[in-house]
């Protein structure tokens, strides 16, 4: 037995080889039922060409552009807050009403009550807070399906945000700090500043990662492909920039708009906070092994009621967060503020960009392009058709596609396995 | 048998699921540096006695002493802070995360909040390299895409990564090939051999002839008997585990509540 110790064969020192390496190890985990979120990127940027070669014009203006990030931010803010709860393997259907009453509770204290905005904006949060710490604890510890206990919540909040909003139907918001949010736009040096930050701070992360492994002795990412990652959003990052620092008012108005608009600043600030929390700490690492073995993670000591509430908390937050922005985006609240197809195209962005809806895998980036992906078509497919008919059914197919591949994926998963 | 005192005892262990009285005045002792093989028909009551003594689910009654003193063991954390490791039937792994994840599972090493991935690898690398494993193509792959023989590697690998003084096997040979069975064997006496106490659940009674030092034999929930090897035959083994007596070894009175 022990001279086989020589022969030891795990995985050492040395650096996997270059670009062709990396291409073949996604392709591994593909295999391995990981497909990630490229089919989402491959469609997102088809569906670009598509509307681009259709409706060159139009789609392709830089105004369009800028549009298409105001359409997506509520959506894919929401969509993060459902990663949180579809790792689990559950759902939160409520998550629409809950961004809708979250807003309704900020308009009341903003407008009605005449508070500062950060209270009303506290308040709004805290609104979500309850919402998930109550749907979290019917499903962890009573065990109603979540399925059951959202739908039930669902009714509720649409009634609550009636009560909270009252009689007069729509409430204005008129605070300057929520309006700027989803109306304003950073100076363009600021933009370029954004950018530098962006690009620069992903090749140091990267680049101290790659040295701590080195270190430790440990395979460590090839320089060739950390340039690669670096240039290729380096690239994206600067024409994105350069495009939203573009002057696009229409011709007819006389005031300038130029700039990244601030709820950029938002969603980033959330996408690095919420990968940091599922992908570096061990908050992050439990919910996915509950997502992927419920009974492992039980018999691993680690607290999964606990964990279910947490993420339940998160969903209805970040909903709560979206609420701000479609309120902000609106400057008023009404009753169908969160309604509509809005918790439905979050999930589907969320799936679409390549979160499970069988537990354990997704991340958060998923949501943002899964949002920019049904964004895209609902921007693009009115510019093509009149008949919003059409638009709902090829939403709907693309979530159909998504979820498909979600399955297949899963179902080479369980065949690679064993 | 050895003189000290025993690293793991149990006394009149009592356990119902429901109506169902699966575990019925249960005696167990284990020793350090002995392999106890736990045999017993399909549906005896093993699982379900690991399981307790894994902290998973607790006895209804019954006295359980770890290195002399007496513990009760509420749950997985717990049972881990003894010393106890399992390796489960299922094996109990996640399938979405990798080798280094699963091996660290609930007992992540921190710097700050944020996990410590190097010093996880690294000790997860030492460690496999220590049990001889030579199959596995890397430590950063999804445990779904792993073969089962590797799956149960992983699985064994994360009970002897900690310090532990008592590891259980829940029948961790059943799916698994010739030589991978050999290779669990020789690691099963290793740990014993390195002073840590082994309770071995099998089914197969080559791989109980082959590597253990103690028999403990449940039938339909009681303890029949708990012998050393030497002192019986394999035929006497079966008899035990397929009728909880052989001549005057094991249940003499076949009635409920009975145990030797
Ligand atoms: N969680 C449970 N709920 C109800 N009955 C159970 C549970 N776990 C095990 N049992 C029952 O306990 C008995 C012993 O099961 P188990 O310990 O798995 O047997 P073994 O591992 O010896 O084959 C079986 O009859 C089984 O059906
Ligand atoms: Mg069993």
């Amino acid at each position: 037995m022990s001279a086989q110790i020589t022969e030891v064969d795990v995985p050492s020192a040395g650096d996997t080889a270059g670009i062709g390496q990396a291409v073949r190890d996604y392709f591994a985990r593909v295999r391995g039922g990981d497909i990630g979120s490229l089919p989402a990127v491959l469609g997102l940027v088809a569906l670009v060409i598509l509307f681009g070669v259709l409706e060159g014009g139009t789609f392709l203006s830089i105004f369009n552009f800028a549009n298409l990030i105001n359409q997506s931010a509520a959506i894919i803010v929401l969509a993060m807050g459902l990663v949180f709860v579809l790792l689990l393997g559950e759902i939160d259907l409520s998550a629409g009403f809950a961004a809708g009453t979250a807003a309704a509770v900020l308009a009341v204290v903003l407008t009605n009550m005449g508070m500062a905005w950060p209270i009303a904006l506290l308040a709004a949060l805290l609104t979500g807070v309850v919402i998930g710490l109550v749907i979290g604890l019917l499903v962890a510890r009573l065990g109603i399906p979540s399925f059951v206990v959202t739908l039930a919540m669902f009714l509720a909040l649409q009634g609550a945000m009636l009560l909270i909003i009252g009689e007069g139907g729509t409430i204005p918001i008129r605070d300057d700090a929520i309006l700027v949010v989803m109306n304003g736009n950073m100076p363009v040096i600021l933009g370029w500043v954004l950018a530098v930050v962006i690009v620069g701070g992903f090749a140091i992360i990267n680049l101290l990662a790659i040295n701590r492994r080195r270190k430790a002795g440990l395979a460590a990412e090839s320089m060739s492909v950390w340039a690669a990652k670096v240039i290729a959003l380096g690239v994206l990052v600067v024409v994105a920039t350069y495009l939203l620092n573009q002057e696009r008012q229409l011709a007819t108005a006389n005031v300038v708009i130029q700039g990244v608009p601030w709820v950029v600043v938002v969603i980033l600030g959330l996408l690095v906070v919420l990968t940091f929390i599922l992908q570096r700490t061990g908050f992050g690492r439990h919910i996915y092994a509950v997502g992927g073995n419920r009974e492992a993670a039980r018999r691993a000591g680690i607290n999964v009621k606990g964990l279910m509430i947490t993420c339940f908390i998160f969903c209805s937050t970040l909903a709560a967060v979206a609420g701000v922005l479609l309120a902000s985006r609106d400057n008023s609240v009404s009753p169908t503020t969160g309604g509509a197809q809005t918790l439905l195209f979050a999930v589907g962005a969320a799936v679409i960009g390549g979160t499970s809806l069988f537990g354990g895998r997704g991340k958060v980036r998923d949501a943002v392009i899964g949002g920019l992906v049904i964004a895209v078509i609902a921007n693009g497919l009115p510019l093509i058709t009149q008949q919003s008919g059409i638009q709902f059914v090829v939403t709907g197919l693309v979530l159909l596609v998504a979820a498909s591949v979600d399955a297949i994926s899963r179902r080479r998963a369980s065949a690679t396995g064993r | 048998m050895a003189n000290d005192t025993p690293l793991l005892s149990l006394r009149g262990i009592n356990k119902s699921f429901g109506p169902v009285h699966v575990l019925q005045n249960v005696d167990l002792d284990v020793r350090a540096g002995r392999v106890t093989a736990l045999v017993g028909d399909n549906g005896a009551g093993k699982s379900t006695l690991i399981k307790a003594i894994a902290g998973i689910h607790p006895f209804d009654s019954g006295q359980v002493t770890f290195e002399g003193k007496p513990v009760t063991i509420h749950g997985p954390k717990q049972a881990n802070d003894l010393g106890i490791e399992v390796v489960y039937q299922d094996l109990a792994l996640c399938d979405n995360l990798d080798v280094v994840h699963n091996m660290f599972l609930g007992r992540e090493v921190k710097s700050g909040v944020t996990l410590n991935e190097t010093t996880m690898e690294k000790r997860a690398g030492e460690t496999l390299s220590g049990l001889s494993v030579r199959t596995l193509k890397s430590l950063r792959q999804q445990v779904s895409s792993l073969s089962g023989g590797q799956r149960q590697t992983v699985a064994i690998a994360r009970a002897v990564l900690w310090n532990s003084k008592l590891v259980i096997l829940d029948e961790p040979t059943a799916a698994l090939g010739v030589a991978q069975t050999e290779q669990v064997l020789n690691l099963v006496r290793r740990l014993a051999d390195n002073g840590l106490g082994v309770i071995l659940i099998s089914h197969n009674m080559n791989d109980v002839q082959a590597v253990a030092d103690d028999i403990a034999c449940l039938y339909l929930g009681q303890m029949a008997a708990q012998v050393e090897k030497d002192q019986v035959s394999s035929q006497q083994v079966v008899e035990l585990i397929t009728t909880g007596r052989s001549g005057d070894i094991g249940m003499q009175d076949n009635s409920m509540g009975g145990a030797a």
